[in-house]
């Protein structure tokens, strides 16, 4: 019996199977972006340990008006 | 090739469903409320997010919402059998198994959950997970079926949407999430029950304890008229806190005075007026219930958007 690509079920499969590839291509996109926007909104830190790493957060604008104890002059 | 013959005998068998029957499944109409008020409620709350991680908010409530209602018709099959409004569902008219339905409501709820969680926040996530729970447990499998005041408790679902917006943008429950909840909780009965008062005949067949078939279409107008009552306070409490504004404030009042008068005109009917001129009353009053909520929430938005320009809010 030969196959039948125009059978009404076909069809409905194959609509069915391009429906949820469009999802999940869809959802892809979606946590990339959403991956993209929270990485970039995130606190400073290092790709290595994930832990917050104050030093790397922009210099302050102003330095100390002394210098810290022991510090050679 | 064997299985072809099978599927030329019943080209739409059982599992055979089209994208469309699984989209039918979690209940668009029904998600299309819930995007709006989500959206309201992550939109008036006084922190912004990024617009991704805003739209992944609004999807993935909306799919939680979805999954709801593809659990809701996995185990409402029976009773969607026997309704008319509802027999043309996927799963009562055999063009999806309910296995399928089953499945899909799982996955969902599972996804749902864990990506509004890592988009926005852990308190945003366990809320949606819990609005799942109480809409198919507490509702669904329990309340449905055994109490006639199943609407006015199983409402509590509808009303999170909102509020689950709202903590996603700011992590926290505060009084204009609660107001937005108690809003569409306390809307809910008399919206129910006006649909209730014209397609009673289908509750009855199902035999879904709803107030009409278990106290009677009269009792059922007095009750509309309590709830409407009640509700009242709400959206008027709400139009003054930083949400809302003078707009919100006109809106409500009118709005709710309008609902009033519907409410009295419902109290005072029989069934003979009502069966007579086709519920024409309580078709109205359904009808204008959507509009009401529809507007309420609006009127938060409009403040919202007017705010840049010195226009809304106090």
């Amino acid at each position: 019996m030969a196959l039948q690509p125009t059978h009404d079920l076909h069809k409905r499969r194959f609509g069915r199977n391009l429906g949820v590839a469009l999802l999940l291509a869809g959802f892809v996109a979606l946590v990339f972006a959403l991956t993209v926007v929270k990485v970039q909104r995130g606190d400073p830190m290092q790709g290595y340990d994930h832990t917050v790493r104050p030093e790397l957060a922009p210099a302050a604008d102003t330095a100390p008006e002394t210098a810290p104890e022991g510090t050679p002059q | 090739m064997s299985d072809i013959g099978s599927y030329e005998r019943s080209a739409t068998g059982p599992g055979d469903g089209s994208f469309g029957d699984y989209v039918q499944l979690l209940k668009p109409r029904v998600m299309s409320l819930v995007v709006f008020t989500a959206l309201v409620g992550l939109m008036v709350a006084p922190v912004r997010l990024h617009p991704v991680e805003a739209f992944c908010a609004i999807l993935f409530i909306a799919l939680g919402a979805g999954a709801s209602g593809a659990l809701n018709m996995w185990w409402d099959a029976d009773i969607d059998r026997v309704m008319r409004r509802t027999q043309s569902r996927p799963v009562p008219a055999g063009r999806i198994e309910p296995g399928e339905a089953l499945g899909l409501g799982l996955a969902l709820s599972g996804i749902s959950v864990a990506m509004l969680a890592l988009a926005t926040n852990i308190l945003a996530g366990a809320l949606l997970a819990f609005t799942i729970f109480f809409y198919v447990v507490i509702y669904t499998m329990w309340l449905k079926r055994w109490t006639p005041q199943n609407i006015v408790i199983g409402g509590a679902a509808g009303a999170f949407p909102p509020m689950i917006g709202w903590v996603a943008a700011t992590g926290s429950v505060s009084l204009e999430a609660v107001l937005m909840f108690a809003l569409i909780f306390m809307w809910t009965p008399p919206h129910f029950w006006a649909l209730a008062l014209f397609i009673n005949s289908d509750y009855d067949k199902a035999k879904v304890p709803m107030l009409t078939v278990t106290h009677g279409k009269a009792s059922t107008r007095k009750h509309i008229l309590v709830y409407t009552l009640l509700l009242i306070p709400v959206p008027l409490w709400a139009a003054m806190t930083p949400i809302g504004g003078p707009l919100t404030l006109t809106v409500a009042v009118v709005l709710n005075a309008v609902f009033l008068f519907g409410a009295f005109r419902i109290r005072r009917r029989d069934e003979e007026t009502a069966t007579a001129d086709g519920y024409r009353v309580e078709k109205k009053f359904f009808g204008f219930s959507i509009l009401y909520l529809f507007l309420h929430f609006g009127a938060f938005l409009a403040e919202t958007a007017l705010r840049p320009y010195g226009l809304g809010g106090w």
